[in-house]
């Protein structure tokens, strides 16, 4: 099935929600695409559970005052759909989806808005492939969506304040919290403090998620990281160890019981759509890492395509939902040929700086890579360790290509989401290459595994138009 | 947790060979980690055991299967009757 529509927003958090909502409001045809059964994001997600009891929060409030207003504003959600695929046409961009059911459809647009937010990165570390560890931003999507405390004793672990946010959530849903353990310094955190008293609403949030977690009398470990998971079919213990500034492990590691251990090391931008709709990638840690260049009003160096939110540079919920509504703005002028709404006054975005300075305090540091040991698991699809992806860099694969055919990693189906980030880094601190050199392997449609369904359907792989593969 | 009246009922489901008990609206992922069962791989395989990891159906280590296909686990809602099988060990490496 093949469809068509002025404006397609691919990503219903705060950016995209936002984008088709302004899109909408001026009377655009527009069809937001999310692979969630609701728009909401990361950050506003729905709750799938109906928990008769559980008190509302700040974020569930502003998800349903969203996904109200979507229902209220004209604009189409295709829930439970996926996007593997994006082309430029004659006069716009064809989107290959994935629809509930596994169809597979196209949808074509005079102009696509792409807002896929962030995905998480946890550096591999001994064990963390042990049934009971979890990413901590997924971690925080588990207890939103399904009320539930990752385990009955977790182990929290991460940088920034989804670490904080994360521990207080466990506590709230009835869960134990053994420790939590951040690389960050409590002078980090005072570095802030300029910030933080300019957004007083936020600092109020984190200063009571400080205050639940120490009511509970849960034991915050500044300056450390996990550096081993333990377990067999389920974790059993978690070692943490006090780490330097740039977060390599410096002391001996103190164990604590746990079913459960959340980790994360930081957000990545997802740029794989815009990176197969023909947009070059550059590397700014600052914006999150490897990032595509997008204007304040989301118009990117294509035509008709344009980018927001933390897909374009992590600075969290609130900023995303502000550039979200001026990209949505300026698709609409673009698309009547009218002159593009004045860009916002030049004031200081308090907001913006407070998502930065959050992000600057996730940021991995180079530091990390220690915990990646010889016989650590890098590759989980494919089992593969350390010691065997270092053998191939020393045997000359300089890239990512490169270091893909000569050892599988990155090519099972999570399609390297989980491994390619910190294969890089592994290949740049082998060679001695700076930060930033290796860039990721360029994104090859389908960005999803497509079942055989989709297929039969009257989709061929041969149809694929495939780009030439990257030099190696 | 006790069930009050607008609790509501649960739904009954199989994995790998087990029935467990599982809130309507929730993954299976979600189910079987309140079970206790945090790996998704089989039970008494040798090699190494996988479960759920990023939650948001990105890592696939969650996959499971049903209904003869591979699904995420953690994308999956329960209903009532849901037989899933577990990953054998070969199927990851
Ligand atoms: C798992 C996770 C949990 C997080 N939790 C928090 C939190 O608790 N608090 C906080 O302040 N920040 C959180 N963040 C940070 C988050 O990035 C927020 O800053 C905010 O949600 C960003 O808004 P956004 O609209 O740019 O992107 P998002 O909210 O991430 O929305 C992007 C949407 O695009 C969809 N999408 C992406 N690619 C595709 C595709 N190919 N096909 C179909 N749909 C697609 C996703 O399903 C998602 O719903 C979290 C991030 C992650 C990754
Ligand atoms: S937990 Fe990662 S795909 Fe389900």
């Amino acid at each position: 099935m093949s469809a068509e529509t002025d404006i397609a927003v691919l990503g219903a958090g705060p950016a995209g929600g936002a984008a088709a909502l302004a899109a909408a409001a001026g009377g655009a045809r527009v069809v937001l695409i999310d692979e969630q059964a609701h728009p909401g994001g990361q950050v506003w997600r729905k709750k799938d559970v109906d928990l008769p009891g559980l008190a509302e929060t700040p974020e569930t409030c502003a998800g349903a005052r969203l996904r109200g207003d979507l229902e209220a504003s004209g604009a189409t959600f295709l829930g439970g759909t996926r996007l593997w695929h994006i082309e430029r046409v004659e006069g716009g961009w064809r989107l290959h989806l994935l629809t509930r059911g596994d169809r597979a459809e196209t949808l074509t647009a005079r102009a696509a808005i792409l807002a896929p937010g962030a995905r998480e990165f946890v550096q591999p570390f001994a064990g963390w492939t042990t049934p009971g560890v979890y990413g901590l931003a997924g971690a925080t999507a588990l207890m939103k969506s399904q009320g539930c405390p990752p385990g009955r004793r977790s182990v929290v672990a991460g940088g920034g304040p989804l670490a904080l946010f994360a521990a207080a959530e466990i506590l709230r849903l009835g869960g134990e919290v053994a420790a939590v353990a951040t690389p960050n310094g409590r002078g980090d955190w005072l570095r802030c403090a300029p910030i933080l008293a300019a957004n007083p609403a936020l600092a109020r949030r984190g200063a009571e998620l400080i205050a639940r977690i120490r009511r509970a009398g849960v034991p915050i470990l500044w300056r450390h990281v996990v550096t081993r998971a333990e377990g067999d079919r389920a974790l059993i213990r978690v070692h943490a160890a006090p780490c330097g500034a740039e977060w390599a492990p410096t002391g001996a590691a103190r164990a604590f019981d746990a079913d459960a251990l959340c980790v994360g090391h930081g957000l990545i931008p997802n740029v794989d759509v815009a990176v197969l709709a023909g947009l070059p990638r550059v590397y700014d840690a600052d914006r999150g890492g490897w990032v595509v260049e997008a204007g304040p009003d989301g118009r990117t160096a294509l035509e008709g395509l344009f980018l927001c939110g933390d897909g374009a540079a992590l600075r969290g919920a609130e900023t995303a939902a502000r550039a979200g509504a001026g990209t949505g703005q300026a698709a609409l002028a673009d698309l009547r040929g009218t002159p593009a709404p004045p860009p916002a006054p030049r004031r200081p975005d308090l907001r913006a700086r407070f998502g930065r300075a959050m992000t600057a305090l996730a940021r991995p540091r180079p530091g990390l890579l220690r915990l990646t040991r010889p016989n650590t698991v890098v590759c989980r699809c494919e089992s593969l360790t350390r010691a065997t992806l270092d053998a191939a860099i020393d045997a000359g694969a300089a890239g990512l290509d490169a270091l893909k055919s000569a050892t599988r990693c990155g090519m099972g189906p999570c399609g390297g989401r989980y491994c390619l980030t910190a294969a890089a880094r592994l290949i740049e601190d082998r060679t001695g290459a700076a930060e930033g050199t290796v860039p990721p392997p360029v994104p090859r449609p389908p960005l999803f595994p497509l079942p055989v369904a989709a297929v039969a359907a009257g989709f061929d792989y041969d149809d694929l138009p495939i780009p030439a593969p990257a030099p190696l | 947790m006790s069930r009050t009246a607008d609790t509501p009922a649960p739904v009954r489901i199989t994995f790998d060979g087990r029935d467990y008990d599982a809130r309507p609206g929730e993954s299976l992922a979600a189910a079987l980690l309140r079970a206790g069962v945090p790996a998704t791989t089989q039970r008494h395989a040798p090699g190494p055991a996988r479960g759920a990891f990023c939650w948001m159906g990105w890592c696939q280590e969650c996959r499971v299967r049903h209904r003869g296909r591979w699904v995420e686990a953690c994308r999956l809602t329960v209903y009532d009757g849901l037989t899933a099988e577990a990953r054998r060990a070969a199927d990851v490496r």
